[in-house]
């Protein structure tokens, strides 16, 4: 009863950070908000996967904040706190967050019926996680921002498949996928930003 | 040695090692050597057989264990891993030429070791992760340190990344649909996922707005390494999912989608590269064409279809590595390929525009050039399906006609009555002179690559038998 108390709560957790990842514009409540997914995830993931595996995903995610935040700090273009979110009303993004949540609340039901075992509170997470990147995706254009969306959907895959494959080469490559979306970003983050270091870069 | 350690783990350290060197020319020179090299043991040495040279005996074993799992490179691999190696090798040998930055050589020969592994790994589900995270190497190629993230590069990582899960859900529905196929919620389930992920690896309409951005932003020869990598591989793991499952093969709705995807990528793409006033958005437009054309081939259900795809995927690989070429030294001289900047450039570069109008051509399909077997092929199988695709094929090679025909006039029209004088260097010229040389044999011999395509439909156990 109790684990299946704490996996609902990592849900509302799921749509607390999402929600808070996709209204504010300052990149360290996202940042933050993502770090606080990634501990939902891990609860989550690990209602199939050993601990082990789960905490790699944690600590993967974490790295990947670490990665995205430092290299953000580092950022003084003013260009780079430009915002292109549009629509820019709060209450339009929280609306589409609302939507998601009453698919997965539709959905959720349905698939624990098709693909009995994965348990609701898990396919709830990973559906509004999946969701929750997608509109993100679909609602801004800024490089960290996109990558935080990327980031939240494949979390929420990583939720869903957890359950369905337990390979430890599918979890490494998935962690490797994670990192390597986090040093992209903070790559094209830093693109352009410094300046030319020699003749022959031209 | 193993095959795996030969063929994807000796190239990755060899790139990462390659990294380290300052030197373009010698690193254009290690990669392309290396790659050859590689391509010639998979040419001559078979995987899994002993070989007795004097009193050494040498045999490449087919597996390695890696986390659980194999990744294996069988016999039936030598050719395929020889067509990869020997296309990487021309690749490498002309970033010199194309003057491009060591790292080219160096991610690049990591993103082939990447790929390779992708179709080595067992279960072969996992090529997805491979996919990803070789598109994910490709980005520092697209996007140099000072130079900001354009639209096409974010918008490539995204449809990327989409991928990625659709291709490994769908992979796991498809073992449900394997042990029930009655099922028919399952069965359209995986199909349509299946078909997503696709669409996003393959860039079907209208997931393909990226190529041409990439085209316009980015540098010509990395774009053109990236469309020719990508693509090859989605193709043969694509491939693989149509030999695993019987049911995808032989259902008339997914081949008649595919087939319906192709037709729109052939027709549009060849539509719009008519209409561009942009080189490298023509480049762009035509691999799209080209995209559509492997769909149409993998649509077809009849023995010959492996032997067609790797026939018409070895010239692509030819042609978008001298067309790259060929814009990368235009670009390098005229800052912008705009029409209005290249026009005139046939006296200044004649050996370039050459080569760029002939590996067009050669897309085109033009006969005598590379590309021309394999549409001939193509329109033998298609002439007992309906003339509508014919006549959609049709206009899209018109479309691509109609663009050569645009560029080749935009390259010779000036004012300027200067002389004609020879620009390029001696390796541009040597890379060029081979690359169209190829072309022509390949068009006027398209039996030298016979032995190579023996082998190869038996990677596919349902599909080639």
């Amino acid at each position: 009863m109790l684990p299946e108390i704490v996996s609902w709560i990592a849900v509302a957790l799921i749509l607390v950070t999402a929600t808070a990842m996709l209204i504010n514009t300052d990149w360290r409540i996202s940042l933050g908000a993502l770090a606080l997914q990634y501990l939902a995830m891990l609860w989550l993931v690990t209602r199939h996967l050993p601990f082990v595996m789960g905490s790699a995903k944690l600590i993967t995610g974490w790295m990947v904040v670490a990665i995205l935040g430092m290299t953000r700090l580092g950022l003084t273009n003013i260009e780079q706190e430009e915002d292109s979110f549009f629509p820019r009303g709060e209450f339009f993004r929280v609306a589409l967050m609302g939507i998601i949540a009453l698919v997965t609340a539709g959905a959720a039901p349905r698939i624990e019926a098709a693909i009995p075992g994965l348990g609701l509170p898990v396919i709830a997470g990973g559906l509004l996680l999946i969701g929750g990147g997608i509109v993100h995706l679909g609602v801004t254009s800024n490089l960290l921002r996109v990558i935080l969306g990327l980031l939240t959907m494949l979390a929420g895959f990583e939720v869903l498949y957890a359950a369905v494959e337990s390979a430890i080469l599918v979890t490494g490559l998935l962690a490797l996928v994670n990192l390597g979306l986090g040093t992209i970003g903070s790559y094209l983050l830093l693109a352009g930003a410094s300046p030319l270091e020699s003749e022959e870069e031209l | 040695m193993s095959a795996p350690i030969l063929w994807i783990a000796l190239p990755f350290l060899t790139g990462a090692l390659i990294m380290l060197l300052s030197s373009e020319r010698f690193s254009a020179w290690i990669g392309g050597t290396v790659s050859a090299i590689l391509a010639l043991i998979a040419l001559l040495i078979p995987i899994d057989t002993a070989l007795l040279l004097g009193s050494l005996s040498i045999k490449i074993s087919p597996a390695v264990q890696f986390f659980g799992r194999s990744f294996e490179l069988n016999t039936a691999d030598g050719s395929l891993l020889a067509i990869i190696y020997g296309l990487a090798a021309l690749w490498f040998f002309g970033t010199e030429a194309s003057g491009t930055a060591n790292r080219f050589v160096s991610i690049g020969l990591m993103i082939v070791a990447l790929l390779t592994a992708s179709i080595a790994v067992e279960p072969f589900l996992y090529a997805a992760l491979l996919l990803e995270i070789a598109a994910m190497l490709v980005i520092p190629l697209l996007v140099p340190p000072y130079q900001k993230a354009g639209r096409g590069v974010v918008r490539f990582l995204i449809y990327q990344t989409l991928a990625m899960p659709f291709i490994l859900f769908s992979g796991w529905m498809l073992t449900g649909v394997e042990a029930s196929p009655s099922d028919l919620g399952t069965t359209l389930q995986s199909g349509i996922m299946l078909s997503l992920g696709f669409a996003f690896l393959f860039a079907i309409f209208p997931l393909y707005n990226w190529i041409p951005m990439l085209m316009e932003e980015a540098s010509p020869y990395a774009t053109g390494f990236l469309l020719w990598a990508l693509p090859t591989f989605t193709t043969i793991f694509a491939l693989g999912f149509l030999d695993r499952y019987t049911w995808l093969r032989n259902s008339p709705q997914f081949v008649g989608s595919i087939q319906f995807a192709g037709l729109f990528m052939v027709a549009s793409g060849g539509i719009f590269a008519a209409l561009q006033r942009h080189l490298g958005r023509i480049l762009g437009y035509a691999a799209i064409a080209q995209a559509g054309l492997l769909l149409l081939v993998m649509s077809l259900q009849n023995l010959e279809m492996v032997n067609l795809v790797f026939l018409t995927l070895i010239p692509r690989g030819l042609e978008l590595t001298i067309w790259a070429l060929a814009l990368s030294i235009l670009k390098r001289q005229a800052n912008s390929l705009q029409f209005s900047d290249v026009q005139g450039l046939a006296r200044k570069y004649p050996i370039t525009t050459a080569a760029l109008v002939f590996a067009h051509l050669s897309i085109t399909g033009f006969p005598l050039l590379a590309g021309f077997p394999s549409r001939l092929a193509l329109w033998q199988s298609l002439t007992n399906d309906s003339l509508v695709t014919l006549f959609w094929i049709f206009v899209g090679m018109f479309g691509l006609l109609m663009s050569a025909m645009r560029t080749l006039a935009v390259f010779v029209m000036t004012d300027d009555e200067s002389a004609w004088e020879l620009n390029e260097s001696w390796t541009q010229i040597l890379m060029l002179a081979i690359g169209v040389s190829g072309l022509f044999i390949l068009g006027m011999f398209p039996q030298i690559l016979q032995p190579l395509l023996t082998n190869l439909p038996s990677l596919f156990e349902h599909l080639g038998q």
